[in-house]
């Protein structure tokens, strides 16, 4: 009897732990999928278009007689409306952070959280349109001569939508400093302000560096708003007035035409995402690592 | 070891349920999809024509269905030679490398003009400066050659501003786009590729309209319902024979022959082999009897109405092919004279 019980909880376990594995497996399935098709489309596109055309010109234009394969007006256009984007989130995040884990009252905090995820509920699309139709009417008040379409725009809104992510990232590393971090500085006669600044944050740095970086690669997988307010101009500079187009705005343009399947229009929307691909993968691995290090700091 | 042949067990089992997931996805698709509904999409610059069509028909007919897609002339084209939709709207005549591929897939239709556009050079609100274009200022800013070099107002003509110049232009899908670069650089597709792109003309206005340096170029309707916005530029060929001087895109100036070369004939194609179902013929046929009144209204010039005798003629008598041969709508070749030439052959 207790023999028989045993067994049937063993093949429930078994059951169970297969159903789960499975469900995990899904990820990595889809991760590999995804590797395969881009590395095989990829591979087409390397067979007309050689690296050193990607990578040694300055002008993008596959779809047009004269084509052009230089990856780098778009590569230049993420690394700008990504770099506003952070420039503003960064900050802001950090204070945000600071200011809920340090500061708040326990009442501010009850309201300040869920607003702040609500921000990150918006549809990107949403943003995208608030972009170009508040955003950049605001800044053309500054700015008479920027464009309807430019970097700047997108990229503050980006900023904004990235912000509840850096700030809860943050927030995260701050509640990992020790306890005995802050008494100690306390201890030594330290203003809150000092004690944040001399304690905390570089205490924290691990985790905030981490939570960069997971910003800098969602920044530059965003594709809505860019699509919608940047411009989709492939252009090789690094005015934020200017219009620009980024990785993602081009695989957007490209597949709403209908580019038939197996032309090199087509591959070239492979080989750009696989180089988008490369860049995050290269962001995440980068935050991984610096996170598990600073891990082990304080065990 | 033991784990990594479960992991592998795992992914096969994992596989054959996606395979009967996705072939119970696809039988289902199969079902037939012929819901009765007309289907039309290509040019994004016949569509506002097919689109009062289509709510006029509608109106007519409670329970037709007809969905009218954008996706430029190109587009269009791929999806009619796929047998995907019933009409396809063109801003250009088929291309011969189209007619190839019709010929391949045993795709037979009927090519029926259907208005004039002309084809508008717009520029922003506050765009003090230009009085007119001439086509070789035209060629200067939009020429490949001039990627990255002709950036500002004053590298177009001595004594313009030092603006800087933002181009917007349909899309690589778009037969305007086609028709634009053949007449304006020379060659089909030959294109500078460093100016805001898009299928939807609607994009462009936003653009021109909020960017005191911007010129942008689109079918005459997207300029006739954006009149308050945008400033529309005369056009000068230089050629005294087609009217001396900058020109307009009026329709009197189209008629007469003097917007050149920018005035151009708007086409749809009906399959043959769609027309032989009761809707899309009765479909098509509405069309070519409002398309007149309908055309003026959203902004196209209406043909006359000798040709549109002869374009229903051709309906009627599902006549195959194009008179165009595969080739652009030439300037200077008019469809009067196409038309006369080849109407009842």
């Amino acid at each position: 009897m207790t023999r028989n019980s045993r067994k049937a909880l063993r093949i429930k376990e078994r059951i169970i732990e297969l159903l789960l594995s499975l469900c995990s497996s899904v990820s990595v399935l889809t991760t590999l999928g995804i590797i395969a098709v881009l590395s095989i489309e990829s591979i087409f596109f390397f067979q007309e278009v050689s690296l050193t055309q990607l990578l040694f010109d300055t002008e993008w234009t596959p779809l047009f007689l004269d084509k052009h394969f230089g990856i780098w007006p778009l590569i230049a256009g993420t690394v700008l409306t990504s770099a506003i984007a952070l420039a503003l989130s960064v900050p802001a995040g950090l204070v945000i952070a600071v200011y809920v884990s340090e500061f708040a009252h326990e009442r501010t905090r009850a309201v300040l959280k869920p607003i702040l995820e609500l921000l990150a509920g918006i549809p990107t699309i949403v943003y995208g349109y608030f972009a170009l139709l508040v955003i950049t009417p605001a800044l053309q008040v500054i700015f008479p001569t920027m464009g309807s379409f430019n970097a700047l725009s997108a990229g503050i809104a980006m900023g904004v939508m990235i912000l509840p992510m850096m700030a809860s990232l943050s927030e995260d590393a701050i509640y990992t400093v020790p306890k005995s971090l802050r008494e100690g500085a306390y201890a030594l006669g330290a203003s809150k302000l000092q004690m944040i600044i001399s304690a905390v944050l570089p205490g924290a740095v691990g985790g905030i560096t981490a939570a960069v970086i997971l910003s800098a690669a969602r920044a530059v997988g965003e594709t809505m708003i860019v699509a919608i307010a940047a411009g989709q101009q492939p252009l090789f500079h690094f005015n934020p007035l200017q219009p620009v187009e980024t990785m993602t705005a081009y695989i957007v343009q490209v597949s709403l035409g209908d580019t038939p399947h197996g032309t090199l229009e087509y591959h070239t929307l492979f080989a750009v995402a696989m180089m988008l691909f490369l860049l995050t993968m290269i962001l995440n691995i980068v935050s991984l690592r610096i996170r598990e290090r600073y891990k082990r700091m304080y065990r | 070891m033991s784990s990594c042949s479960a992991f592998l067990k795992i992914t096969t089992r994992f596989i054959v349920s996606l395979g009967i997931l996705v072939a119970a996805a696809t039988s289902s698709s199969a079902a037939p999809t012929s819901s009765g509904r007309i289907l039309m999409d290509g040019s994004s610059t016949v569509f506002p024509i097919s689109e009062a069509v289509a709510e006029e028909f509608q109106h007519a007919n409670p329970g037709a269905g007809v969905t009218v897609g954008v996706s430029g002339t190109g587009g269009g084209f791929k999806k009619f030679l796929a047998g995907e939709i019933d009409v396809v709207n063109a801003s250009r005549p088929i291309k011969a490398s189209e007619l190839e591929f019709a010929q391949k897939t045993n795709i037979s239709f009927v090519e029926l003009p259907i208005a004039y556009d002309a084809l508008s050079i717009v520029v922003n609100k506050k765009n003090t400066w230009v009085d007119h274009l001439t086509v070789a200022e035209l060629r200067k800013i939009w020429s490949p050659a001039s990627q990255g070099k002709v950036m500002k107002w004053s590298d177009v003509r001595p004594g313009w501003p030092d603006k800087p110049l933002r181009l917007f232009g349909p899309g690589t899908d778009s037969g305007t786009f086609d028709y634009f670069t053949e007449v304006i650089n020379g060659k089909e597709d030959a294109s500078r590729g460093d100016y805001t792109s898009s299928e939807d003309d609607n994009v462009i206005v936003k653009g021109v309209e909020g960017d005191e340096g911007a010129l942008g170029y689109f079918g005459a309707a997207f300029y006739e319902a954006n009149k308050t916005r945008l400033k529309v530029v005369p056009v000068d060929d230089e050629q005294a024979e087609n009217g001396a001087g900058p020109q307009l895109p009026t329709a009197q100036n189209v008629l007469a022959a003097k917007y050149s070369p920018l005035a151009r004939p708007l086409f749809i194609y009906a399959r043959t082999s769609s027309l032989e179902k009761p809707a899309v013929a009765k479909l098509v046929s509405f069309y070519l009897s409002n398309v007149k009144a309908l055309a003026a209204e959203v902004g196209y010039i209406p043909l006359p109405d000798a040709i549109y005798t002869q374009v229903q003629n051709r309906l009627e008598k599902k006549i195959p092919g194009s008179l165009f041969d595969g080739k652009a709508a030439h300037v200077g070749v008019t469809l009067q004279q196409l038309y006369s030439e080849g109407a009842n052959s």
